[in-house]
């Protein structure tokens, strides 16, 4: 039969529709799904987890201490060349020559937050920071010095 | 109560002690032409925010939120960036018909307003052939599609200019079709005499079946005849990124968009004439108590309701379904709703002769 | 060089032929263009809005990946390969470290065996997720793509917990995973697959069911077994056409052979048949999640090597299989730090192979749509 095929088709077709219809309408009617989140605005609530990886920093204690010691693991793991270790030889008190680092210099716009330079370090010096708004207006300010000025080694970290 | 031809007489009776007939007639022109202008404004202002919102709302989003309170005013900021936009005309563009399309485009949308009764005694043109005028005018605007796709120069405008043509002609005849339905009900094609019709109830109601079935055929060809979503094969912006439109920039572009969105008005408040009785309010046979209760809300407010209230449907449309193929559209259009159109047609004819309408 | 001048000679030929034979109409889709996810360029021919040919032309996004990696280290050049295919990211890092393992034959403790299927198959959850809301968006319906979005979030959020991550996590390194699953991995798979199942027939609902998505999908684009085969597609495409080739299934590697799951096949080889496959495909991910989710072994997620990863003198090849098919990554070493050569097999340069075959003969708006489901990702193609 033609025509009740014709007949069949045309009401299965607008069934369909109204199916896909009741879903729109329902979110439309329903503003408590809406799942967008008003980013600058929710800035002070606004967690990231603790491994996201943002930018790679280097934390220091309150004595202005650092855990590196200047092996250069680091800079051998990273594969685009961000991270550049200075080291000099501290006197200590004792007489004797001793590596450290002067400036361990990390270029951000380099860093693909690939984290493997973290995986490297044998003494947990460095870590990944959860910050991302890295935009500046000068690219000179994403070539960072990691240790703060005038720090030394920690006690105790070979 | 305070009535808009009580406001017009008014004001015709101060003109009328200051000029000379020729003069007030200009003047009353001017404030129509005015009004006309303002009204096109501020409906392509709230529309764009409708539709914004709209389909924020279903695709789980905020949508505007920053400019104004609830982002309100939104729109009027994008009307200000697309003011102070650079309007380009493209290399071996036809430069009179690139320009020239979307005053045309924006014409025809202003002359169909003139025969639309918004509200009791609002109405600026009622010509006794007022359906006809409108489904007349708004073949027009494939002209102005065309002469913009062939003008820029660019193939994907070419392309969606085709589709459009093809597809603005077969929608035609269902759209007229439809509203001849409502037509042979109401034994005039005037707009006044059609809402006058409907005082005892709407034709959507009063007209059985039938009239429901002219109801949905003619959202269906409206829609692809003002080019929206699922039948916006002229613009397809997946497909042709902008369809005819491509090479518009600036104010150029703000009129072909403003005329898509006034268009869509007019044609939802056909819809709402021929169907839900315009600007009369819901009136029930014979319970005049109700009737009494609903003449309280002013004509205006009955006409916008329903006017965005099929708007908002056709909106939905819009973000809901996907986009259907060219042959798919022409398919639809010859196979399908010219041949129930037709048959519905001859039915409503049977009705109305039988007079089996209430 | 030599290609070069002659894709471009080609190109001048055929705009020359458009001068000539009035018939004809060439339009260039891209590199800018909506449709093509990226910089994909086709120059089609067509009469009317019939297609009657269409020549990808490729290159826009190419970064000589596999250059860059014959420099780097086999620690390092992993990250590099998440920037391929960035929507199987994962499984595109899990190939590499496999390919490593096999040339150090280093033993993959079991958990960090069982971490990585799972991390791959929230992965193709993912990228399928991104595909649909994708694919609609080609055919003009918007809604779909944000509403897939939400899913592809929680994943996403998942992904970020525990690697760090959101798009390119480089968390599998040679030997098992960078790092130990997040304290709440395990709860947060559960909350997702229970917010999968109950969102899943939305999907139906809004496209699958749709009659315009059904008229547009069904008996377009029609790819028979044999020329799937002929072309080398694999993944979705091929199981499209109902060619069995599920890598997972016939070659498995890390914890594979440990679950059950069904190879998805459909036998129509049109553009719907690729549509279902990926819609069941998920379907099958999850079943593999739920099998693993609380059986993750205890133990190392990484097995002991050494500081500096040096292959034996050989060649040694590995596939495994991407949301988008085989991708198979070759590796030839001197025995140095780095590989002398790297060759990436990439499943989307095929499947892309096969759009003017599939194309040819239908309208503009079935070109796009066939584009959607062959699931193109430009980079991957590229490289």
């Amino acid at each position: 039969m033609f025509i009740k095929n014709y007949i069949k088709n045309i009401f299965s077709a607008v069934k369909s529709l109204l199916v896909g219809m009741k879903r729109t309408l329902y979110y439309f009617t329903h503003h408590k799904e809406i799942i967008t989140q008003q980013y600058p605005d929710n800035r002070d609530t606004l967690i990231l987890p603790e491994r996201f990886k943002g930018e790679v920093v280097m934390p220091h204690n309150e004595n202005n201490e650092h855990r590196c010691t200047g092996c250069t693991a680091c800079e051998l793991a990273c594969p685009n060349g961000s991270i550049k270790v200075i080291t000099k030889f501290d006197i200590s008190p004792d007489g004797k020559k001793k590596k450290a680092i002067d400036k361990l210099v990390y270029h951000l716009e380099l860093c693909t937050m690939c984290n493997l330079c973290v995986e490297a370090c044998p003494s947990d010096a460095i870590k990944m920071a959860q910050t991302f708004e890295h935009s500046v207006y000068d690219r000179n300010q994403l070539t960072k010095t990691l240790n703060n000025p005038g720090s030394k080694i920690m006690d105790g970290v070979e | 109560m305070w009535s808009f031809s009580n406001i017009a007489n008014l004001v015709h009776e101060v003109l009328a002690e200051h000029f000379n007939p020729a003069i007030t007639l200009a003047i009353e022109m001017v404030i129509a032409g005015v009004s006309v202008i303002g009204l096109f404004a501020i409906l392509g202002l709230v529309l764009v925010i409708m539709e914004r919102k709209v389909s924020a709302w279903m695709q789980i989003r905020l949508g505007p939120n920053r400019v104004g309170p609830k982002g309100m005013l939104q729109s009027l900021a994008d009307t200000l960036k697309l003011i102070v936009k650079e309007g380009m005309t493209p290399n071996g563009a036809d430069k009179l018909l690139f320009n020239l399309a979307p005053f045309i485009a924006m014409i025809v949308a202003m002359l169909l307003m003139a025969p639309i009764a918004f509200a009791k005694d609002l109405q600026m043109w009622d010509l006794n052939i007022g359906i006809l005028y409108v489904s007349a005018l708004s073949s027009v605007t494939v002209i102005s599609i065309l002469m913009a796709g062939w003008s820029s120069n660019n193939k994907f405008s070419l392309l969606g200019a085709m589709r459009s043509g093809a597809q603005i002609v077969s929608y035609e005849l269902s759209a007229g079709l439809s509203a001849l339905a409502i037509v042979v009900l109401t034994g005039s094609l005037q707009i006044s005499e059609i809402i006058t019709s409907q005082a005892n109830g709407w034709w959507i109601f009063k007209g059985h079946i039938p009239a429901i079935i002219a109801f949905v055929t003619f959202i269906i060809a409206v829609t692809a005849e003002t080019n929206r979503a699922p039948f916006d094969l002229a613009e397809a912006e997946s497909e042709l990124t902008a369809g005819f439109h491509t090479e518009y920039s600036g104010m150029k572009f703000a009129l072909f968009f403003l005329a898509e969105y006034v268009n869509v008005f007019i044609m939802c408040s056909i819809a709402a004439t021929l169907f839900f009785g315009g600007w009369m309010p819901l009136h029930i046979g014979n319970w005049h108590k109700f009737n009494h209760v609903m003449d309280f809300i002013p004509s205006s407010i009955w006409f916008f309701g329903k006017t965005f209230f099929l708007i908002f449907v056709i909106m939905w449309f819009r973000w809901t379904f996907p986009r259907l193929r060219i042959d798919q559209l022409l398919d639809l259009e010859w196979k399908y709703l010219l041949p129930i159109t037709m048959f519905n047609l001859l039915l409503v004819t049977a009705v109305a002769i039988l007079g089996w309408h209430f | 060089m030599y290609r070069e001048t002659e894709i471009l000679t080609r190109a001048n030929q055929s705009t020359a032929h458009e001068s000539e034979d009035s018939g004809d109409l060439v339009i260039n889709v891209g590199p800018q263009h909506p449709a093509t996810h990226g910089v994909l360029h086709l120059v089609i021919t067509l009469n009317g809005e019939t297609i009657k040919n269409v020549e990808p032309h490729l290159g826009y996004i190419h970064r000589s990946i596999e250059k860059m990696c014959e420099s780097l280290t086999y620690r390092q050049f992993i990250y590099v390969t998440s920037r391929m295919d960035y929507l199987s990211a994962h499984i595109n890092n899990q190939a590499c470290a496999l390919c490593v393992e096999k040339g150090l034959q280093v033993e993959v403790p079991q958990r960090a065996q069982v971490i990585r299927v799972l991390m791959a198959e929230l992965t193709r959850i993912a990228s399928h997720e991104l595909w649909w809301g994708a694919m609609a968006m080609d055919l003009g319906a918007f809604t779909p793509f944000f509403h897939a979005f939400r899913e592809r979030e929680t994943i996403n959020d998942i992904m970020e917990e525990t690697c760090g991550a959101r798009l390119t996590m480089n968390y599998m390194v040679p030997g098992g995973v960078m790092m130990d699953i997040h304290p709440h991995f395990q709860q947060r798979v559960k909350d997702f697959i229970q917010l999968y199942r109950k969102k899943i027939h939305e999907y139906d609902e809004l496209v699958t069911g749709n009659i315009i998505f059904q008229n547009r999908m069904k008996g377009v684009g029609i790819l028979s077994a044999e020329d799937a085969i002929s072309y080398g597609c694999s993944g979705p495409v091929a199981r499209g056409s109902g060619a069995s080739c599920d890598t997972r299934k016939y070659y498995p590697y890390d914890a594979y052979n440990k679950v059950q799951f069904d190879e998805v096949l459909e036998t129509g080889g049109d553009s719907f048949a690729r549509y279902l496959v990926r819609v069941r495909e998920m379907q099958q991910s999850i079943n593999i999640i739920e099998q693993l989710i609380d059986n993750i072994p205890e133990g190392d997620f990484q097995a002991k090597t050494k500081a500096v990863l040096k292959l034996p003198k050989g060649e040694f090849y590995q596939r495994a299989e991407t949301a988008r098919g085989e991708l198979g990554v070759y590796i030839i070493s001197e025995g140095g730090t780095t590989p002398y050569r790297i060759k990436f097999r990439s499943p989307g340069f095929s499947n892309l192979s096969v759009l003017g075959h599939i194309a040819r003969g239908c309208k503009i708006g079935d070109l796009i749509a066939m584009m959607g489901t062959l699931d193109l990702v430009i980079p991957d193609i590229d490289r």
